[in-house]
């Protein structure tokens, strides 16, 4: 065993490339979704209408989708379309639009819970557009949606792995090319579960440092 | 595509279905032991316990089930696609089940369990009597909501040779070089199946707030 993790050691150029890759995919595509859900999120707070219905539908429909079969659809489906994507960009699309689904509706959600009197409250004192959101109406959002965002975002590193079917060069990949060319499994995944865990505990850290500046607040 | 490959997509179905079925069976109450380990609070098992819940819902289903698959047939242990899927899956899925366990075993008031020691109920009968039916009413939403999660991950199984509903059409697909029809048909299995648990969580939730309100 010891052995095997040697080899890893030997190999660390190519699982560090498949970390850098990981992180720069689960970077990118939750920094999209993010915002990409925050316009979604404006959408669903909408009165009823054609709109705020239309995405509803989108966000439900993603909600109950697997993640693998929305990337199959997207990376072997839409060619037939006449849409031609690479491994890359079709793993990042796929990434970032089904999880602006989800972020779209946690954000929805953490609107909802806003005590309405602050910003009745910033009204009062004259705030108003842009300054009002920025001053009164952002800072304690993001304080209390960080906790479910940072989830999603490791839901988002989870799923990046998935994309190892598609032959992208991720971690999981790194880890599976290793195994094949010298049969090492247990510690060629071993290492790749630990440097996931690693970057699911460095997120969770950012998260409670965050949860730690709103209770300084309060 | 023909009416034999849509049946062909319904047959992983009955794989997905018996597969996640099989892995929410063994997950829950391997979850709820777990829930009782890190409860019990008893030295270096709550440890164990709580890095071993840190570290599976941090693993990635596809990562998991390579490292089953390839690793423990290395250590004697013979395993085919399918029960090496059943495993991941368990072992992922108990994982989360523990959390959503303890959290209803912080939320039972401590009164209850002193209440049960004072007229005299051992430890498995609070447990089965007093603790049990009143966390698994809290719990149900979660872990229903838990068992949808599940499902949307089960088509990574096909990393290692499981025929699922996703894997059934990816195949059609590449044999007839029509992938949209077959992906299609899948989504139309999925997304009732999801729906019905997310459905059914919400009711229950609505339904205890109901309960929960007048009291």
């Amino acid at each position: 065993m010891i052995h095997g993790f040697a080899i890893v050691w030997a190999e660390r150029g190519l699982m560090l490339s498949g970390l850098a890759n990981t992180v720069l995919l689960s970077a990118l595509a939750g920094l999209c979704a993010l915002v990409l859900g925050a316009l979604l999120s404006t959408l669903l707070i909408r009165p009823r209408g054609v709109v705020q219905i239309a995405t509803r539908v989108f966000v439900d429909a993603m909600r109950c989708t697997p993640f693998l079969l929305f990337a199959y659809i997207i990376y072997y489906g839409l060619p037939t379309l006449g849409i031609r994507l690479d491994n890359w960009s079709a793993g990042l699309i796929s990434l970032a639009i089904y999880h602006m689904a989800y972020m779209g509706e946690l954000l929805r959600a953490a609107w909802a819970a806003q005590p309405r009197d602050p910003i009745e409250a910033g009204q009062a004192f004259g705030f108003s557009g842009l300054s009002l959101f920025r001053r009164i109406v952002l800072p304690p959002l993001v304080l209390t949606s960080a906790p479910v965002v940072g989830n999603q975002v490791i839901q988002v590193i989870k799923d990046s792995a998935f994309l190892t079917i598609i032959a992208l060069p991720e971690l999981t990949h790194a880890a599976s090319s290793i195994q094949s060319r010298h049969y090492i499994p247990f510690a060629a995944f071993i290492s790749a579960v630990l440097l996931y865990w690693m970057l699911c505990l460095v997120i969770e850290a950012g998260v409670s440092s965050i949860g730690r500046m709103a209770q300084a607040r309060r | 595509m023909s009416a034999a490959d849509v049946l062909a997509i319904f047959s992983g179905a009955l794989t997905t279905l018996l597969m996640a079925g099989a892995g929410i069976l063994l997950g829950l109450p391997l979850g709820l032991g777990l829930a009782l380990v890190r409860w019990a609070n008893t030295p270096l098992a709550t440890q164990c316990a709580a890095v071993y819940v840190s570290l599976l819902r941090a693993t990635p289903l596809v990562t998991l089930v390579l490292l089953l698959f390839f690793a423990l047939p290395n250590i004697g242990i013979p395993v085919g696609p399918v029960s090496a899927g059943v495993l991941a899956l368990t072992l992922n899925t108990s994982a989360f089940n523990c959390e959503v366990w303890r959290a209803a075993l912080m939320d039972l008031p401590k009164d209850q369990i002193e209440a049960a020691k004072s007229v005299g109920m051992r430890r498995g009968m609070r447990l089965r009597r007093i603790v049990l039916p009143q966390i698994a009413r809290v719990s149900l939403p979660g872990l229903i909501s838990e068992m949808s999660l599940l499902i949307k991950v089960t088509p990574v199984l096909a990393v290692v040779g499981v025929v699922d509903i996703t894997r059934a059409a990816v195949r059609i697909g590449a044999e007839t070089y029509e992938p949209l029809p077959p992906f299609f048909v899948a989504l139309a299995i999925y997304l009732p199946m999801v729906f019905a648990l997310v459905s059914l969580q919400r009711w229950l939730e609505r339904r205890q707030t109901r309960i929960d309100a007048p009291a």
